[in-house]
């Protein structure tokens, strides 16, 4: 057993509690969580490397052995998913320690928690598990979405934690409906008992999975439960925001990881069943998005529903059912979860520096540092709506070309083609207001924190790489789109497994 | 015996159901509890119903699956908590928006929310 795995829970977990310990003595908080984040990005680089030779690695914490034991499991697709936290995660707190971490020192204690309960999600091999860490994530994140004071926070606060009790109360149904028709609930057991499923037992066996699809959907806020969303991430401070972007994407592995792992193609009478469903309900969400960020009236509820646009394309993509598809989807992910990170930060630059207008999107004074911020904001418009050059259109593109040639792939040239520019129109209203169509008058607001500035590039940079970069990422991203369609390999690793 | 336990599960959740969509937020983190204990009871249940076994292998000639035993113990643990922290939250947004509407009271026709401000760094 390669202990390495294990280390993405537990480096933020002890760094989390001892942040907490540490309470009043706010620039050795700051010095520690930044390092430790920067420690987390070196880990999930090392896991990273050791994924992309194929092999499929298990953890066993309590070194009891698999189905019954809880395992974790590293292959590619965690690994990803791990690497994309940790530099979210190391900017998001790059831009908390430079001030924006108000009030008090609670903030960096609450993100390495929530950091504890995402990489669990991404690393675990066992559905209640996935249980457990998603409760773990949720509750930091219930905490730093009411960090600090607010009528709009509580008030959204309430929102946010409510429909995700009711999500929690169905997980649990679906999970345990699924342990009482098979017995098990090791996800690489799961999958192989499905495959044996009696024929009796189908349709109980697949409501337990729509139940779980509509869980997996409230976190990944697809259609229709998405309402929750723009409110909390606009109420959320900055770096909080930012963080947030991957936790849509925590819903969006999920669905990916059991339905390709435990209904995916080997499970007879329910293979695959849940694509038809995602289908149409990813191109809703995808318009719905859309719709939403042009009629915003707030840069920060506008950004937030991008992210549910981001999500809709995710869907969509995973929907088609194939490896192309998945790939592309994969892509996309890395970028939309990144730009929309630093979309998040740069709106909080933005309207710290127009007074009490903060960023409503209206006509203000002209801000003090507007070349820059302009420059920066232009750059993510034109990322976020997937034009070239950057990672969006090419993520875009191979959607496209993997959705073939039918009615349905019509349907997502239209919708996604449209959405770009609809995207494009509702950003360039905003960045028009904010940049252009302002008084004479500057704002007596402070320069943009250079640190802050830099955290900003510095995920802007991370999109330019993505770019840059394309190849190699999407050579990795159909090695996971294989690795993720051939579930056999996932069942023998975990039933070869052997405790010592 | 199972028709029971399915009937009592059912009456639990609807009552749970009507309960969240009430406007108040005590009601709702009622409703959540009544929802909780009927998801408690189900995952108990999917253990199959056996009376007398214990869930230890070798004590008696029956035993009981553990499992379920341990994940709902989990679950009432994690739901507690939960519940605990809400009814925290309910009772700051009852004093912050000075009424206990899941809404806030913004009810349809009053001005939209502000957009919230960052708070300065030495600000408390």
């Amino acid at each position: 057993m390669n202990h390495v795995i294990f280390a993405p829970i537990v480096l933020p977990l002890i760094t989390a509690i001892l942040l907490m310990l540490l309470a009043g003595r706010r620039r050795l908080i700051r010095s520690i969580s930044l390092l430790s984040a920067t420690a987390l990005v070196g880990v999930t680089a090392c896991l990273l490397m050791l994924a992309s030779d194929g092999e499929i690695r298990l953890y066993a914490p309590g070194n009891w052995a698999p189905p019954f034991g809880i395992i974790l499991v590293l292959d590619r697709l965690s690994a990803m998913m791990l690497m994309v936290t940790a530099v979210l995660a190391f900017f998001s707190l790059a831009y908390a320690v430079r001030g924006h971490d108000a009030p008090g020192d609670r903030l960096h204690g609450m993100v390495h928690f929530l950091l504890v309960g995402v990489n669990g999600a991404f690393l675990t091999g066992d559905l209640f598990n996935l249980f457990v860490f998603f409760e773990i994530l949720l509750i930091s994140s219930y905490g730093l979405l009411l960090h600090g004071r607010g009528v709009e926070r509580a008030r959204s606060g309430l929102h946010y934690v409510i429909v995700n009790l009711i999500g929690s109360a169905l997980f649990l149904m679906g999970v345990s409906a699924l342990y009482g028709i098979t017995g098990s609930l090791n996800m690489a057991d799961l999958g192989d008992k499905m495959a044996k499923l009696d024929p009796a037992d189908a349709p109980l066996a697949a409501t337990a999975g729509i139940l779980l699809l509509v869980v997996f959907g409230l976190k990944a806020a697809m259609a229709p439960f998405y309402f929750w969303l723009p409110r909390a991430y606009a109420a959320a401070s900055a770096p909080v925001a930012a963080m947030f972007a991957i936790m849509t994407k925590v819903g969006v592995y999920s669905i990916i990881r059991v339905y390709t792992q435990i209904f995916g193609d080997n499970a007879e009478t329910l293979a695959n069943f849940a694509w038809f469903w995602l289908w149409p309900i990813a191109l809703v969400t995808l318009v719905m998005g859309l719709l939403g960020a042009l009629s915003a009236r707030e840069l920060r509820v506008q950004i937030a529903y991008l992210v549910i646009v981001s999500v809709g394309t995710l869907l969509a993509g995973i929907a088609l059912n194939r490896e192309a598809g998945l790939a592309a989807s994969l892509y996309y992910l890395v970028h939309s979860t990144l730009i929309c990170g630093a979309m998040f930060l740069l709106a909080d630059l933005i309207l710290r520096q127009r007074g009490e207008l903060l960023d409503h999107i209206a006509e203000g004074p002209r801000l003090r540092q507007s070349a820059l911020l302009g420059v920066l904001f232009f750059i993510g418009a034109v990322a976020v709506a997937g034009l070239p050059p950057f990672s969006g259109f090419i993520g875009k593109l191979l959607l496209l070309n993997a959705a073939g040639a039918n009615d349905d792939a019509l349907v997502l040239w239209l919708i996604v083609l449209g959405g770009s520019l609809l995207t494009l129109i509702a950003l360039s209203r905003s960045g028009s207001m904010f940049f252009w169509q302002t008084k004479d008058k500057i704002a007596t607001a402070p320069a943009a924190d250079l640190g802050a500035l830099l955290a900003v590039i510095g995920l802007f940079c991370c999109v330019g790489a993505v770019t840059v970069l394309a190849n190699p990422v999407l050579d990795y991203t159909q090695a996971v789109a294989r690795q993720l369609l051939e579930p056999g390999a996932y069942l023998q690793a975990v039933q070869q497994f052997r405790v010592r | 015996m199972e028709v029971l336990v399915a009937v009592v599960i059912a009456v639990l959740v609807s009552c749970g159901v009507y309960l969240l969509l009430r406007a108040r937020t005590f009601p709702v983190i009622l409703g959540l509890t009544l929802i909780s204990y009927a998801v408690n009871l189900f995952i108990f249940v999917m253990g199959r119903l056996r009376s007398g076994a214990p869930a230890v292998i070798g004590s008696s000639d029956t035993y009981a699956d553990p499992i379920p035993q341990a994940l709902v113990l989990t679950a009432i643990v994690i739901g507690f908590a939960m519940t605990a922290f809400l009814l925290v939250l309910s009772l700051r947004a009852r004093a912050e928006l000075g009424n206990d509407h899941v809404d806030g009271g913004a009810a349809i026709g009053e001005k939209p929310a502000k957009p919230v401000r960052p708070l300065e760094e030495d600000e408390v």
